[in-house]
């Protein structure tokens, strides 16, 4: 019996019913069949999901650092999301909001009056306090419930102070994880931020990072590269990132697309109002860096930047060979499994292959179908009553704005050649016999543990440390286990160095006494012999 | 850092910024996870459980369970009655807990969920138990949750036999698996028989074997905990923490209690020790004895670095009221503290600290947050900050002298194994903060200024 059969047998009936269509051993006819994902975790089962306002203000509005976000709601939501998700931004004049936690921390009285006019009056203090020149109100579980009409108050706000302010509604109980939050953060973005700014195409080789969010520095190590060849890299999505540059984001001429989940709303959203192209990149990994900025380049078509682009690639690939090669000495043949949000699973495979190390299991957290199957799955998805909830915002062309820098018919020949507006997902690169697992829960992580026996499992804290008791090296693809960047070519170096450290740290010498290894008490026979 | 707080204080009285408090579930949480083979199960979305998880496993390094409902829009509207059914259901066929401690959130509350009427209508394996309380994140803070929790489960658990199993209940109050072993062993050194509820150690700092266990070794029984009931009394530590839980047995059961401030500093373990003394008949042995003759040794020794230095603290109520105490009696002066916790008893106390040891010019505020703490420090400066992890930045942008101390500690290791109860944890506090005085002066001194003895 295959492993995943035999981790589904552990269930009962109704629960295996379930999760079967989660789970995949990866083999030339599973390759082509559907797998279960964003859809409801089971009550009870260990989900290591979060929720729509994590998404909303946790990933993707958290790291605006000229941003005032204030979380609406009791105390908990806003606190947990503050300095915790390692997203870097540095201010020049050292003023920076992300050093803060906003939350109007509502009390009994405001759930039962309403907590409008507390929040009105904390915009208020926000205002004279701050002189924020953007306002961004997310709403947690209990204001959805109480129906406080944030939207109405950010309009109010706007008229009376003459800043920008807008509201997510990204109370947790929508959609089923954190991915109803990225929807709606990318929604209101696009709908109120991009674009707004009056700056007018002038460069050419301009490029917005996409889903990069700057965790451990590396979108800068990322913008070190591209600005070494020879791009402007004029927007963050949205790491070290604001609300200044997000405005203009609108003239680069090609969107890089790191995290595809999070973010691919506002890519296709911006090719249609805006016209600009956008294409799968991947910053983790050597080899998968290197095809990225071949395919920037094969994009911009221009011969210098081609060459430019060799240059620096073999420049960086000399400077970091020795120490490839003496992490590659320390952790080939070693496996891997990997558990995170909703793209990093995919990325890492890259970077561990560089060190020849193999990939056993794979998962995502939040991540639907495309990001598994690719995104040719897109039209059959079927839309469920948790889908729905989430608003699908539709953009139309920008006439003053729209600028596409390719003609229809170069697009569709680069489409041939590059990853042009597609993501293959993760489950078609995968080795035949591996696991993909979405929404991976405690139990099967044990499970899985014990019969695939992976050298390092990459995951977040909450497994980290059940992994870590149970023998297994594990380290935190969230947080990185606070060093960094991973990203880039320096950032591979990083990652390899810290995964050996995990490997071969001498405490796991120690682990069994040496008592345990032999009798050290002398036992004599009762009435025996002498 | 922190460049867009001015030093002008103007008045609040909606916006919280920087919190220094959080929601009642993750104390809930944390409370059940000192109760052996027990799940603690989250009534809400998904989201809380992951916070509470995440933030607990970031100060202890170490697991920490809990289970969720799981709620969707759906369950928001028509209520989460069929999520705890089955979400009890999945837990006891997976997980296979002895109980399930449930809490609620803010949405459950806020639809007015029933967990009572939930609870009555399950059908439950066969010797298996799931308890609950309410812990909405709109009232109070984690501590509330930590006593609501406790509360909960003497509700549900305890029972008086009419025979008393002369026993004494010991509630720690909201502190580190290091702190309850010191108190633990301090109990056994006084000789008295207790049961500590809840008790963590053993469960949020396991060993490291080799096998995980999803149910440690540690925590509080489920047979302990019905036997509250036929306890002798209850020392319940931590005036602001303990006293819910040791009314609600008090009133189920009768069982008496005596309120204690947390043994943090002299004064208040000599209470303790002397607590338990009139409850064993047992003279202090010298072992304690010594301890606190060394810890007045120390004091004494390098009180020239201490006295009148000021300080700022922050953190639970019970925590710092017993840190303002040890500093008091190290002769410093606590000119700040503060606890995000609403409650004005806490001010109260902390008033009566000042006048007892006759400083003036201290200021103590409950339901404050670390941007007016800030605030406070940038119109005058003091000597030494202490607090949780949240202090760094006000530490590095004023450069004060800082020592983490409390819950939650996300940036360093260690801490949640020792204890800063008992002689012994004040003797580490003593020497952390004298520790972390003369490295400043270290620092800052000139090189004619460099003293090679201190």
């Amino acid at each position: 019996m295959n492993v995943r059969n035999i981790v589904l047998d552990k269930y009962s009936a109704k629960i295996y019913k379930n999760r079967k269509e989660h789970i995949i051993e990866v083999n030339e006819e599973t390759k082509l069949q559907p797998i279960a994902a964003n859809s409801r975790s089971i009550p009870g089962i260990m989900t290591n999901r979060g929720c729509c306002y994590a998404g909303c203000k946790g990933v993707v509005l958290g790291p605006l650092k000229d941003v005032l976000v204030l979380t609406h709601g009791p105390i908990g939501c806003g606190l947990y999301s503050w300095g915790t998700r390692r997203n870097k931004a540095k201010t020049e004049d050292g003023n920076n909001f992300i050093e803060y936690c906003f939350s109007t921390d509502l009390q009994e009285s405001d759930i039962v009056f309403g907590g409008e006019k507390k929040l009105k009056q904390a915009i208020k203090e926000a205002v004279e306090i701050f002189h924020p020149k953007c306002i961004m109100i997310c709403s947690t579980c209990p204001v959805g419930l109480i129906g406080d009409d944030i939207h109405a108050v950010a309009t109010e706000t706007e008229e009376l102070y003459g800043i920008t302010c807008m509201a997510y509604s990204c109370e947790g109980y929508k959609g089923v994880s954190q991915s109803g939050g990225h929807h709606i953060a990318n929604n209101v973005l696009m709908k109120r931020v991009i674009g707004t700014g009056d700056a007018v195409p002038t460069k050419k080789f301009t490029v917005n990072i996409l889903g990069e969010y700057n965790i451990g520095g590396d979108g800068w190590e990322t913008e070190r590269i591209l600005k070494r060849i020879g791009y402007d890299v004029l927007c963050v999505f949205t790491g070290d990132g604001s609300y200044e540059t997000l405005k203009n984001s609108h003239v680069a001429n090609l969107n890089l697309v790191q995290c595809h989940r999070s973010i691919n709303y506002i890519a296709e959203m911006m090719k249609t109002k805006y016209g600009i192209d956008w294409i799968k990149i991947n910053f983790i990994g050597i080899e998968a860096i290197v095809q990225s900025l071949r395919d920037m380049a094969m994009y911009f078509g221009d011969k210098a930047l081609a060459e430019r682009t060799e240059e620096v690639i073999a420049d960086e690939l000399a400077n970091i060979a020795e120490e490839k090669d003496y992490y590659f000495s320390k952790l080939k043949g070693k496996t891997a499994a990997l558990y995170v949000g909703g793209s990093r699973s995919h990325h890492y495979q890259n970077l561990l292959a560089d060190f020849g190390v193999r990939t056993v299991l794979a998962g995502h957290e939040f991540a639907h179908r495309d990001d598994y199957e690719g995104r040719e799955v897109i039209p059959t998805i079927k839309e469920d009553a948790d889908s729905k909830n989430i608003e699908h915002l539709d953009v139309e062309k920008d006439e003053q704005k729209y600028h596409a820098y390719l003609s229809e018919e170069q697009l569709e020949e680069l489409k041939t050649k590059i990853p042009l507006e597609d993501y293959k997902g993760i489950i078609k690169e995968m080795d035949n016999g591996s696991i993909v697992v979405d929404d991976l829960n405690h139990f099967e992580t044990e499970e899985f543990v014990k019969l695939l026996k992976p050298d390092v499992f990459f995951s977040g804290i909450k497994d980290k440390y059940v992994l870590q008791k149970a023998g297994v090296v594990s380290k935190q693809l969230h947080s990185y286990d606070y060093s960094g960047p991973y990203a880039g070519f320096i950032g591979a170096i990083n990652f390899a160095r810290d995964v050996t450290m995990g490997l071969y740290t001498p405490a796991w010498g120690f682990v069994t006494p040496p008592w345990k290894n032999k009798s050290t008490l002398k036992a004599s026979l009762v009435g025996g012999e002498k | 850092m922190l460049k867009l707080t001015p030093k002008e204080i103007s008045e609040r009285s909606a916006l919280r910024v920087n919190p220094c408090k959080t929601c009642q579930p993750v104390g809930a949480i944390y409370a059940a996870l000192g109760v052996h083979n027990c799940m603690p199960h989250s009534h809400g979305s998904q989201g809380c459980a992951s916070y509470h998880r995440t933030f607990l496993s970031r100060h202890f390094k170490e697991p920490a369970i809990s289970s969720t409902s799981s709620f969707t829009e759906g369950a928001s509207v028509f209520g989460g009655g069929s999520n705890i059914k089955t979400g009890v259901k999945n837990v006891f066929e997976i997980y296979n807990p002895d109980i399930i401690a449930v809490h609620t959130t803010c949405l459950s509350e806020t639809i007015g969920d029933d967990l009572n009427a939930y609870i009555q209508d399950m059908d439950l394996p066969e010797g298996k138990i799931v308890v609950h309380t309410n812990t909405p994140s709109y009232v109070g803070s984690h501590i509330n949750g930590f006593f609501n929790m406790m509360a909960g489960f003497i509700s549900y658990l305890s029972k008086s036999t009419g025979k008393s199993n002369g026993k004494t209940a010991i509630f720690p109050g909201f502190v580190n698996p290091g702190d309850v072993r010191e108190m633990k062993r301090i109990a056994s050194l006084m000789k008295v028989p207790f049961t500590m509820f809840p008790d963590q150690s053993g469960v949020m700092d396991a060993p490291m074997t080799g096998d995980y266990s999803m149910y440690p070794k540690g925590g509080t029984t489920i047979p302990e905990i019905v036997g509250l009931g036929d306890c002798k009394k209850v020392l319940a530590l931590g005036e602001l923490t303990s006293e819910e839980p040791a009314t609600v047995l008090e009133r189920k059961c009768k069982v008496p209690y005596t309120l204690l401030p947390l043994p943090i500093g002299i004064d208040a373990t000599d209470k303790y020790v002397m607590e338990l003394s009139e409850l064993s008949n047992e003279e202090v042995p010298y072992e304690l004895e010594e301890e606190r003759g060394q810890l007045v040794d120390l004091m004494l020794d390098a009180h020239f670095y201490f006295f009148n230095k000021t300080v700022a603290i922050f953190g639970d109520p019970d925590t710092v009221l017993g840190l303002t105490r040890l500093v008091l009696e190290m002769g410093m002066i606590p000119k700040y503290v503060l606890t995000g916790t609403p409650g004005e008893h806490f001010v109260k106390l902390a008033n009566k600290l000042f006048e007892q040891f006759d400083v003036e010019g201290c200021t103590a505020k409950a339901a404050g947050d670390l941007f007016e703490l800030h605030q406070w420090v940038k119109n005058e400066k003091v000597d030494l900050l202490i607090g949780t992890s949240y202090g760094k930045q006000i530490a590095k942008a004023e450069d004060i002298p800082f020592i983490r101390v409390g819950f939650p500690i996300l940036d360093r290791y260690a801490h949640s194994n020792f204890s800063i109860v008992g002689y012994k944890g004040a003797m580490r506090l003593v020497e952390n903060i004298a520790n972390t005085l003369m490295e400043r002066q270290d620092r800052d001194a000139s090189d004619e200024d460099f003293e090679m003895v201190m």
